[in-house]
């Protein structure tokens, strides 16, 4: 299979991105403790639609406190927002998969209201999986041992893997361009109707070459990356706070990168990084003065 | 009666001055030692005794408080009513309030009590009162008897096979309040016998010598008049018990052998009632701990006094203050060396002991690991260390726990758990991995016992060892004879450890995990493979073990678990408990099936 988007396309797509993650940034500013998981996602969906979004690959979440960890989690209804409160303190994560003239985006944006140390540990350490995860995609590793990579990766923070809550285990799945039949708008469990007829035909199509749209650890990702778009989600937690990144990565014929590299997390990583090189030039000045 | 102000005999450094004080009619003789501009501190004593059984604790806090002790009534140099009702508990509190405002009117007294004083004392604690006259509250050997009244009633609301166990363990050590309700039985026996013999069952039961004063001269008549302290208060409290809460830090003392109060009754309800509460324990007995342990009582409730708030550690003063917001959790104040603490049930442990209190010591062969373990277990609140240390190298590990010692304090708890997973049959299997498996795995565990239980027997303040075993140390199978060789020396050499550290206060637990999901199938070696199969057996174990999917956190749970409760052999997960099941009903079984490749 050679890859199948052209640059426009690439770039509708990434305009996509950046419109959810710019929806789910103005949600983020928007919230403060009071505020429910379904007031924020119905919030998210406004901002979404207003932006001129028509269809969604999966309804908007939003899930806080403990619930970002996934915990007790025992079936996928409980995936869906509920009445649990924002209070200082508490992680969120939201996340969004809109439709626009086909082209789907699908992002996953973590936060927190108020101080959580450990918040902003998980938040620095994301950087490693988003790294390790397009080298080994560019090694053309097979999709499962990069899913044991993170794994591996994962224990060695200290952290515990929560994407393998998601319906069958993924770290992530294929994007393709939705074919605009049947009704825009309409989801069934969460997932919108003209999604599900795509996801289906791709299922079974990518089932006829041995390969799966879905990145797991099992037996159907034993195959290096299929060449096009893949949603990545790597989600992680220590104790009650989780958190994830989600955005598109570009696997191309022979080589892969990330669709964009202008993104919140992105950007808390370089901004971090450039505070740090401001204050060793500081000190640099500081023992320089000194002496 | 032969209350003498100053007893020529007695160790005198600090003059004793002498007061009597009214309360509900009777006469209460108050002796004081120490300069009264210095904090006050009020002792209040028990049954048999008189105020002079803390005189080498009160000794030690004249140095620096203001001390104040009576005889309660009945006892001693002081009145007695009559009436049972005069020994009624609501009465003792107001005496122990007269004390206090009489010596210290201006000034709230920090509360000692030992025995029945403790069991007077609380009820103070618990009243409206204490929060303007009782700074804080020390408790030894003597509950709350309401508090006691609901713990009774909860264990009889949930039978548990556990509940029931305590309850009997407890009526076994306080048979002697059955026998006090006998009418004529016990004042006659402490008449003809027991007074006359106290000084003798003293130094044989608990080691205590006598001195000057205590036993005191009064013993015969304080013991007939004392067993109405039991028939006035025992019944009524403990059928129809009171919720008391109380609104002043308390520091609990446990004394590990003690013979009359078990520590289940003492404390382990008691956060449901203090708010504030602190832990400590004393590896001593009933009476031992006021003398022989009397400058370790003293310093406890002298840091107490200094800091109620504060939680600075006893005995350790190396270990940081926490935060009171800590305080109530079970390890507060206590030190944890766990080692292999930089991956899988190592680190979960940490991460375990560090949420609940502890001050965690992570060791590691791979220092950046146990670094990593300690950041998380200051992220979870606690205060951590990260150490590299190589378990197989016995001077290492010598070196390693006197820096410890000297740092932390001597720990409390040692998890020795570092381990590695080794897969081959006997023959398969060459001397070298022989060595490596047996290095890691016993000489590791036989090198921590070692050093680390030294020091803690030398410390003299109890604590916990626990010995990470595995399901292969009761479960032949001929693919890992290495590991299960190792594992299962572990569980011995703990099983005859536990018997010769009991004396000492220190448990040992064995646990034995069975399939657990961490990066110990990634390092295990294979014996009798190529590097490319042992790399393909070795995810595919990887694999077995991450569908099992039993976490290191629920591990972890059942060390601290085992810890709390000094459980001496827990298997893990369910197949480690079938499988203990089965090697007891039929060994055969388990023979034959070693056969398999299973492992």
């Amino acid at each position: 299979m050679t890859f199948p988007y052209t640059s426009s396309d690439l770039d509708r797509f990434r305009e996509l991105q950046q419109l959810a993650y710019d929806c789910a940034e103005r949600v983020a500013d928007w919230l403060e403790p009071g505020v429910t998981e379904r007031q924020a996602a119905a919030r998210l969906r406004r901002e979404l639609v207003h932006a001129g979004v028509s269809d969604f690959f999966h309804v908007p979440f939003a899930w806080f406190g403990d619930r970002t960890a996934f915990r007790n989690f025992r079936t996928p209804l409980q995936f869906f927002p509920t009445n649990r409160r924002l209070a200082e303190g508490m992680p969120y994560v939201l996340d969004c998969a809109p439709v626009r003239d086909g082209y789907t985006a699908d992002i996953g944006y973590a936060g927190r209201i108020g101080e959580n140390p450990l918040w902003d540990l998980i938040a620095q350490d994301l950087r490693v999986y988003r790294e390790l995860i397009l080298r080994e995609v560019r090694e053309r590793r097979a999709l499962a041992e990069i899913y044991a990579s993170v794994d591996a990766q994962i224990a060695r923070h200290g952290f515990d893997n929560r994407h393998r809550v998601y319906p069958g285990r993924v770290i992530g799945h294929q994007v393709t361009k939705v074919v605009e039949r049947g009704p825009a708008g309409v989801t069934v469990f969460g997932f919108g109707v003209r999604t599900l007829q795509t996801l289906g035909r791709e299922l079974i199509g990518e089932r006829r070459h041995g390969r799966s749209p879905l990145w797991a650890d099992g037996r159907a990702s034993r195959h290096v990356p299929t060449p096009g778009l893949w949603a990545v989600e790597p989600h992680v937690a220590l104790r009650d706070v989780g958190l994830k990144f989600e955005e598109l990565l570009v696997v191309t014929d022979d080589d892969a990168y990330w669709l964009d590299d202008d993104l919140p997390h992105v950007r808390r990583w370089t901004q971090r990084a450039d505070n740090a090189d401001i204050r060793a030039a500081d000190n640099e000045v500081l023992t320089t003065d000194a002496r | 009666m032969p209350a003498e102000p100053t007893d020529p005999t007695a160790p005198a450094e600090h003059p004793v001055r002498r007061r009597t004080v009214t309360s509900g009619g009777v006469d209460l003789a108050v002796f004081e030692l120490g300069d009264p501009a210095k904090p006050p501190v009020l002792l209040v004593h028990g049954y048999p005794d008189t105020h002079r059984v803390w005189d080498v604790v009160a000794e030690d806090l004249a140095a620096d408080h203001h001390v104040i002790r009576y005889d309660v009534r009945g006892a001693g140099a002081s009145g007695h009513p009559r009436r049972l009702q005069g020994y009624h508990l609501d009465q003792l509190a107001d005496d122990l309030f007269a004390v206090a405002d009489a010596v210290s009117p201006d000034r709230p007294v920090h509360l000692a009590a030992h025995d029945w004083g403790s069991i007077q004392a609380w009820h103070a604690a618990t009243d409206a009162r204490a929060v303007e006259r009782i700074a804080s509250y020390t408790t030894m050997s003597g509950p709350c008897l309401d508090h006691v009244g609901h713990w009774f009633r909860r264990r009889f609301g949930h039978p548990t096979p556990r509940n029931v166990a305590q309850v009997i363990g407890q009526e076994l050590k306080s048979w002697y309040i059955a026998v006090f309700h006998i009418p004529l039985l016990a004042p006659t026996a402490w008449r003809l016998a027991l007074a006359d013999r106290w000084s003798e069952i003293l130094r044989v039961t608990e080691g205590v010598e006598p001195r000057p004063g205590h036993p005191a001269a009064t013993l015969r008549l304080d013991a007939v008049r004392g067993i109405k302290l039991y028939r006035a208060n025992m019944l009524p409290r403990l059928t129809r018990p009171a919720e008391r809460f109380a609104r002043i830090p308390v520091q609990l003392i446990t004394l590990t052998r003690d013979r009359f109060v078990s520590p289940a009754l003492a404390g382990s309800d008691l956060d449901r009632w203090v708010p504030d509460l602190r832990r400590r324990e004393i590896d001593a007995g009933h009476w031992s701990a006021l003398d022989k342990e009397a400058s370790t009582v003293a310093r406890m409730i002298r840091t107490f006094a200094a800091d109620p708030e504060g939680g600075t550690s006893e005995p350790e003063d190396a270990v940081p203050a926490v935060s009171a917001a800590h305080s109530g959790k079970p390890f507060t104040g206590k030190v944890a060396v766990v080692t292999g603490a930089g991956s899988g049930i190592g680190r979960a442990t940490a991460l375990a002991f560090a949420e609940r209190g502890a001050h965690v010591v992570a060791c590691d062969i791979d220092r950046a690991s146990a670094e990593r373990t300690a950041e998380l277990a200051t992220l979870l609140g606690a205060t951590a260390h990260a150490y590299r240390v190589d378990v197989t190298d016995g001077a290492a590990m010598d070196d390693f726990a006197k820096e410890v010692a000297q740092e932390h304090g001597v720990p409390h708890i040692v998890v020795n758990n570092a381990g590695i997973g080794h897969h081959g049959t006997f023959l398969e299997t060459s001397e070298k991995d022989w060595q490596r498996v047996l290095d890691v795995n016993l000489w590791g565990v036989i090198h921590g016992c070692r050093a680390f239980g030294t020091l803690m027997t030398e410390a003299g303040q109890g604590g916990n060892i626990v010995n990470l075993a595995s399901a292969a140390a009761y479960l032949p199978s001929k693919v890992l004879a290495a590991y299960a060789t190792s594992k299962a020396a572990v569980a011995m050499m703990s099983d005859c450890l536990r018997a010769e550290l009991a004396p000492h206060g220190i448990a040992v637990s064995v646990i034995c995990p069975g399939i657990v999901n961490t990066n110990i199938t990634r390092t295990t070696t294979f014996s009798g493979t190529s590097a490319a199969e042992q790399e393909a057996r070795r995810s595919k174990a990887a694999g077995m073990y991450a569908r099992r999917n039993y976490p290191p956190e629920k591990v972890a749970a059942q060390i601290v678990d085992a810890v709390l409760h000094n459980r001496s052999m827990v298997p893990v997960t369910a197949e480690a408990k079938i499988a203990r099941t089965l090697g007891r009903i039929s060994p055969a079984l388990l023979r034959a099936a070693a056969k398999l490749n299973i492992g």
